[in-house]
Parts: C-alpha cells; sequence; structure tokens
C-alpha cells in the first residue's frame, strides 16, 4: 500500500476541481493483464497533446522551443498501437503510475475497480507564510473495470475489443484537444516552474499529477493515494 | 486594433500553412509505411523543425506534395487530399482512406498568426499523429508486404470519397483558425472492406482437398509496375530530388512572452541535407498472393490474407518464395511477413511458426474470420496457444478443419492423424460417439477407482455420484452437467463431460501387480524405438519450443 505521498499544494486528495477546470472521464473495460498498456496508451496520448519541447529563454522576453520527438508503441496484450512522446524519463514517471495503480488494482480489497487521474495544475505563489496554490486546469478520469475471462477466446475477443474501445477513446481525447479552450498563458521565465514540469530533459509537459482511487466491493472508495511525480513545493 | 492581417503575418501564415500542408502528408504518409516510427526529442531547437516536432522529411513525398500543391495553398474549395489505397499483388486495389485539409471562410481575425497560429498547428500535427495510428488502415499497413502493399496520392482540389464504398466513416482530427479561414483537417475512411470479386475465388482450388504438406514451392509472376503517382521503389532512392532546394527554409521561431507587438518570427533559408530516405525496405515489390476477403464491422477490422507463401521480409527485392504456406488453401492466414522467413522444409510436419496459419481454414461463404496474424509482438502469446481456441470460433468449420499440426506431445506418426486426433491435450480421450450409460464411468466405475478427489464430492453433491458402488446406477439419476463457461467446442466433450471423463481415470498399468516388473523390462525395451520416433520428430519439438520464446 502507498502511504501518502508528499503534500503540500491542493487542498485534501479528491477534491473537486475547481470551478474553470475542465474535466474529461473515459472509461474502460479490460482484462487484468490489458490494465497497464491501456492506461498507458489514454495517459501516453494525452500528455502528447500536452508536452512542448523545451523552452531556452533568450534576452528580450523571447524564448525558443525544443523538439518533440514521437515514437510508436504496440500493445503486446491489445490489438492496439500508440503514439507517444520520446522521453524516457516520461516515460518511466507513467509506467510507475501505472504500475502502482495495477497493483492497487489486484490487490485485495478490490473487486476490479478504480480510476486513474490526471490532472493538469497551476502553481500559483502565496505569501509565506502559506504554501503555493495549485489550481488544476484540466483533469482525465480514467475509470477502469478488470474482467476475469475463462478462456482464450474470449481473451482473443476482448483483445480485439479493447483495441476498438482504445481507438475510440483516443479520438474523443483529440477532440478534447481540439476544441482549443483554456490553456495557461506561456509564462516569463521567472514563471516558468509555475505552468510546466522543467525537470525532464527532453520535453516540458505541463505541470501534471496523478492519482488513483481503488473502488472496493461495496462500492464505496477506501483507498485514496495521492503520488507525486513532480517536485513538490515543500510546506514549512 | 488593426484587423487587416500586416504582410509580414501574411507571409508567415503563408508559410505555416503550406510547410503544415507538407509535413501533413509526410505524418500520414510514414504512418503508412508498414513499420514503427521514432524520432528522438532534442531540447535544443535545430532550426528545421517545423512546428516543434521531429518529423522527418522523406523528399519523394515531399516531392509528390510539392507537385501536386504546385505553388498553391489550401484554400476554399482546392482542398490537399491524400488518398490512401491498398493494392493486392494481383492489381486489385481499394480506396481505403482519404485524409483532407481543408479551407473554410470562417476567420478568425484577433487570433495572434507566429504563435497562436503556429502553436495550435502544433497541436494538430500531434493529433494527426495519434488519429492516423487509430483507423483501421493503420493495422493494414502494418502488415502489408508480400501480399498487398499501402500506396498513396497525393491531388488538390476537389474532395473525392466515392471510392471509398458505401457507409465510410469520418473522423475530424481537428482545425485551426487563422485570419484567412480555418484549417480543416478529417480523414474519411472505408469500413466495408467486403473485398473484391469472385473471379479470385475461381483461381483457388476447392478448399477441401487435404494437403498435409505445406511447404509447396511455386515461383509467381511479378506484379505490375507502380502506379506513377504512387509510392516509388527503392530504384528510385539515388534520384535527387529538386524539391530539395526549396524545402530548406528553416524555422527559427523565437516566442516572447511579452505583448505581441514584440514577437520575433525569424525565416531563414539554409541548405540542409536531408537523410537518405529510409523507406526503401519496407517497399515490397509483391510478388505472390491470393485472394482475401475481408469483413468489417464498424472500425474493427478482421480479414483473412490469403497467400501462399512469405519470403524473408526485410528484402528489398522479388522473391520468389521457397516456402511458406500451404498454397492449395487460400484462406489460410500467411506466415508473418514481417516476422521473418520460413525455410523450406518440402514435406516435413508444419512448422512450428506456422502455427498461426491453421486458426483459420474458412469456407468462402463470408463467414466472420477471426483476427488476422498478430503483429511480431504479439506471436508468442498466441501461438503458443493451442489451435483449439481459435479454431472453435465458428463452429461449423469443424469439418473444414482437415490440416492440423500434430500436437507435441502425441506418440503418433503423422499420417495417422485423424479427425479426432486433433493436436489437443488428451486428444485420445475425446468420446468418438454417443456415450451409452453403461460405459459412463460416472455410473459404472472402473472396479478399482483410484482416490477420490475433493473434486468429485463436489461435483457429485446432486447425488449422481457414481464412485461410491457400481451396482445402485439404478438409484441414480443422470444429471445433464452443464457448468459455466462450457460450449460445444471442437469436439462433443464440453467441460462437465470432461470433469466425468477425469472422475474415475483407468489406473495406471505400470501401478498394477499383475504386470509389474515384466512391463518395466518392456518398458525398457521399448524406449529405443520410441526415442527413434522423438528424433524423427525433433524438427516439429524445435519449432514447437521456438513458437514458445
Amino acid at each position: 500500500m502507498v502511504g501518502p505521498g508528499r503534500t503540500r499544494c491542493c487542498g485534501p486528495p479528491g477534491a473537486a476541481p475547481a470551478m474553470n477546470c475542465r474535466a474529461e472521464v473515459l472509461e474502460v473495460s479490460v482484462e487484468g493483464r490489458q490494465v497497464e498498456e491501456a492506461m498507458l496508451a489514454v495517459l501516453h496520448t494525452v500528455l502528447l497533446h500536452r508536452s512542448t519541447g523545451k523552452f531556452h529563454y533568450k534576452k528580450e522576453g523571447t524564448y525558443s522551443i525544443g523538439t518533440v520527438g514521437t515514437q510508436d508503441v504496440d500493445c503486446d496484450f491489445i490489438d492496439f498501437a500508440y503514439v507517444r512522446v520520446s522521453s524516457e524519463e516520461l516515460d518511466r514517471a507513467l509506467r510507475k503510475a501505472v504500475g502502482e495503480f495495477k497493483d492497487a488494482l489486484r490487490g485485495s480489497g478490490s473487486d476490479g475497480m478504480g480510476q486513474i487521474s490526471l490532472e493538469f495544475y497551476q502553481k500559483k505563489k502565496s505569501r509565506w507564510p502559506f504554501s503555493d496554490e495549485c489550481i488544476p486546469w484540466e483533469l482525465w478520469t480514467i475509470k477502469v473495470n478488470v474482467v476475469n475471462l475463462a478462456n482464450e477466446q474470449e481473451r482473443q475477443i476482448c483483445r480485439e475489443k479493447v483495441g476498438e474501445k482504445l481507438c475510440e477513446k483516443i479520438i474523443n481525447i483529440v477532440e478534447v484537444m481540439n476544441r482549443h479552450e483554456y490553456l495557461p498563458k506561456m509564462p516569463t521565465q521567472s514563471e516558468v516552474d509555475n505552468v510546466f514540469d522543467t525537470s525532464l530533459k527532453d520535453v516540458q509537459p505541463y505541470l501534471y499529477k496523478i492519482s488513483y482511487q481503488i473502488t472496493d466491493s461495496l462500492g464505496t472508495s477506501v483507498t485514496t493515494t495521492m503520488r507525486r511525480l513532480i517536485k513538490d513545493t515543500l510546506a514549512l | 486594433m488593426d484587423t487587416d492581417l500586416s504582410s509580414q503575418d501574411r507571409k508567415d501564415l503563408d508559410k505555416f500553412i503550406k510547410f503544415f500542408a507538407l509535413k501533413t502528408v509526410q505524418v500520414i504518409v510514414q504512418a503508412r509505411l508498414g513499420e514503427k516510427i521514432c524520432t528522438r526529442s532534442s531540447s535544443s531547437p535545430t532550426g528545421s523543425d517545423w512546428f516543434n516536432l521531429a518529423i522527418k522529411d522523406i523528399p519523394e513525398v515531399t516531392h509528390e506534395a510539392k507537385k501536386a500543391l504546385a505553388g498553391q495553398l489550401p484554400a476554399v474549395g482546392r482542398s490537399m487530399c491524400v488518398e490512401i489505397s491498398l493494392k493486392t499483388s494481383e492489381g486489385d486495389s481499394m480506396e481505403l482512406e482519404i485524409w483532407c485539409l481543408e479551407m473554410n471562410e470562417k476567420c478568425d481575425k484577433e487570433i495572434k498568426v507566429s504563435y497562436t497560429v503556429y502553436n495550435r498547428l502544433s497541436l494538430l500535427l500531434k493529433s494527426l499523429l495519434a488519429i492516423t495510428r487509430v483507423t483501421p488502415a493503420y493495422r493494414l499497413s502494418r502488415k502489408q508486404g508480400h501480399e498487398y502493399v499501402i500506396l498513396y496520392r497525393i491531388y488538390f482540389g476537389e474532395v473525392q470519397l466515392s471510392g471509398l464504398g458505401e457507409g465510410f466513416q469520418t473522423v475530424r482530427v481537428g482545425t485551426v483558425g487563422t485570419p484567412v479561414g480555418t484549417i480543416t483537417l478529417s480523414c474519411a475512411y472505408r469500413i466495408n472492406l467486403a473485398f473484391m470479386s469472385t473471379r479470385q475465388f475461381e483461381r483457388t482450388p476447392p478448399i477441401m482437398g487435404i494437403i498435409i504438406d505445406h511447404f509447396v514451392d511455386r515461383p509467381y509472376p511479378s506484379s505490375s509496375p507502380m502506379h506513377p503517382c504512387n509510392y516509388r521503389a527503392g530504384e528510385d532512392n539515388g534520384a535527387v530530388y529538386p524539391s530539395v532546394e526549396d524545402s530548406q527554409e528553416v524555422c527559427t521561431t523565437s516566442f516572447s512572452t511579452s505583448p505581441p507587438s514584440q514577437c520575433v518570427f525569424t525565416v531563414t533559408k539554409a541548405h540542409f541535407q536531408t537523410p537518405p530516405p529510409v523507406v526503401t525496405d519496407t517497399l515490397k515489390v509483391p510478388v505472390m498472393g491470393l485472394a482475401f476477403s475481408h469483413q468489417l464491422s464498424s472500425s474493427r477490422l478482421s480479414y483473412q490474407p490469403a497467400a501462399l507463401g512469405v519470403g524473408s521480409a526485410d528484402m528489398g527485392y522479388p522473391v520468389l518464395f521457397a516456402g511458406g504456406l500451404h498454397a492449395a488453401h487460400p484462406h489460410q492466414l500467411i506466415g508473418p511477413g514481417k516476422e521473418g522467413g520460413v525455410p523450406p522444409i518440402p514435406s516435413q510436419p508444419a512448422h512450428g511458426t506456422q502455427a498461426d496459419q491453421e486458426r483459420m481454414c474458412t469456407p468462402l461463404d463470408g463467414v466472420h474470420y477471426s483476427a488476422a496474424t498478430p503483429s511480431s509482438s504479439e506471436d508468442t502469446e498466441t501461438v503458443s496457444n493451442s489451435s483449439e481456441g481459435k479454431c472453435g470460433s465458428p463452429h461449423d468449420l469443424l469439418e473444414t478443419i482437415f490440416v492440423r499440426k500434430v500436437g507435441a506431445f502425441v506418440n503418433k506418426p503423422i499420417n495417422q492423424v485423424t479427425m479426432a486426433n486433433l493436436d489437443i491435450p488428451f486428444a485420445m480421450f475425446a468420446p468418438k460417439n454417443v456415450e451409452l450409460e453403461d460405459n459412463d464411468p460416472m455410473v459404472n466405475p472402473p472396479d478399482s477407482p483410484e482416490t477420490e478427489s475433493p473434486l468429485q464430492g463436489s461435483l457429485h453433491s446432486e447425488g449422481s455420484s457414481g464412485s461410491s458402488t457400481g451396482n445402485t446406477h439404478d438409484d441414480f439419476v443422470m444429471i445433464d452437467f452443464k457448468p459455466a463457461f462450457s460450449k460445444d467446442d471442437i469436439l462433443p466433450m464440453d467441460l462437465g463431460t470432461f470433469y466425468r471423463e477425469f472422475q474415475n481415470p483407468p489406473q495406471l498399468s505400470s501401478l498394477s501387480i499383475d504386470i509389474g516388473a515384466q512391463s518395466m523390462a518392456e518398458d525398457l525395451d521399448s524406449l529405443p524405438e520410441k526415442l527413434a520416433v522423438h528424433e524423427k520428430n525433433v524438427k516439429e519439438f524445435d519449432a514447437f519450443v521456438e513458437t514458445l520464446q
């Protein structure tokens, strides 16, 4: 069981997103061994759209942007392929989070239902002694239902069906991205860490955090875990 | 606020749209080459990466795109279209997708060209990268090779969707508003892949001819030359395209976080060499192949390419294949084109990698087929499964499954494989005819039943426990045990029957006292023979082991 992550920033875990935070919910039903790949496919697709190249600030307040590479990923347990940003660090971070989610789903007290959330936020500096605020501006939630299949035939069908479903999800994600709704303003050099995650060496995603919840068989959510994947702002 | 576009902005916008169109074509064509694309991220801008994305430029593709555009830009009524089609080795072709880059009149005067438009175009390209992997043609293109190739054609002007058949679907990749109009990128793709004509069926030998020998050498005529508008073969690699010079406008963008009036955007001309195209080895001149038919439900693709063989997938020249699939059977799945060739082994039992092809031997009446050859990453997972599961999916296929790989541990020479001895475990236990009640071990247990497993107790809690006594079968009612998930599969042995069969297995002969030491001696004597038999089959075992890896 993962303990509560280092906190600070936003309010209690699971707090409702702020008023102007758009929220999208996707639902998938997958087999146990497909959870990881399905989650990675969705999260990588979202982050592909929410990552830019590294900023290099120059004089006079101008900056140039690095280049984002992409690569194809084939899934082993699903008839599906997706594109992700070519960044091993980012991939590792996502795999770690998804791995924990998968383990939690498998663990006791779970009937195979849970959700993983990817939240993009901005930091707003506050005066001492108050800690910085985190203001989410986009929240993606993927609800997962793990099914158990009895024989190979059903698994084969599941491979294909989940592949099709993921294709639909990708189209949904792209539709949302295409609306060109609120995006944080491009920051000045001093503010860049409030908007972007600058810790990676090859790409620069917007500040994000991933959390998940597992629903137990009673239908209530018993485990809420916040997992920090970015540099935190420590409190006092 | 100045609503007219400044000349600098106008020039920049035109440049953006032009390079956006070129990059769009590159992304689409590269996504249909049949291989995985990988480009590196770079933290320092190199200057040649438009829209801050690492998208390679294939010179031939750029050349074609420029030729089609002929100096114009997409405008109202003049759209840039990339048509993706499929062409079999016999010359039949079919349009799969049309990608359209259109411009409409809806202008967004307020938008900042060199900043917002640029970033949104970049986002649109990322969306295009994602969507190109999601349409059905992607999976088709990953499996192109010897039976068919994927071709592209670029044209400029009116969008022509008639070649897509009925009921095609459209997916919108995205839109970007600009001061001169709104750019829209969308894809219309075919979903009705019920293929081709009956003439292909006429050419194929009848399905029911049983041919155990999978490997038939058959030379094939080379395909007709490629259509000039389509993707060129590798021999054009050496040509220097004139487009290389004028595509060298380097985009060096600097963005400013201050008010837009300070935005600096510089475009410099510089020469740069594009890397030689890396795609030549994926361009295969199809030399063989046969009919294949499709049935597609919604966006999912299930198809049965029928192929007559595979050569090495990586050879860029026509291959007279020397090994491969069952020639007489048109609907067997190909040994995967991408997974390497299959060595020709005439008159041998099925090579392990051919396990794929046994999955569906389907009749020609359009029965829904199961999925096609898995891509290489899925190979080990599916191949290692017993083919039992695959063959079971259409029930009425039982009659057509006649070429079977002998199960790895079946102790029989191949020519004795019969319908009942399919390569499933315990095949010899399959009941060959309807069980009489007298033969049912559940009702009349053998004389010396072995230990009762706890399973027995639970299964027979209905009271039909036959293992207690053999003479009281009159008092028991035979209950048809239908456990969950059981279905009439290949054999008329369902899970219930299976359980019943194995409630009371016959006693091991080596354990019965009568035979004793005598059987031991016999066993030892027969060992050399058994070893000889196994040695004969060693190739098959090796192949089997390989499929597990």
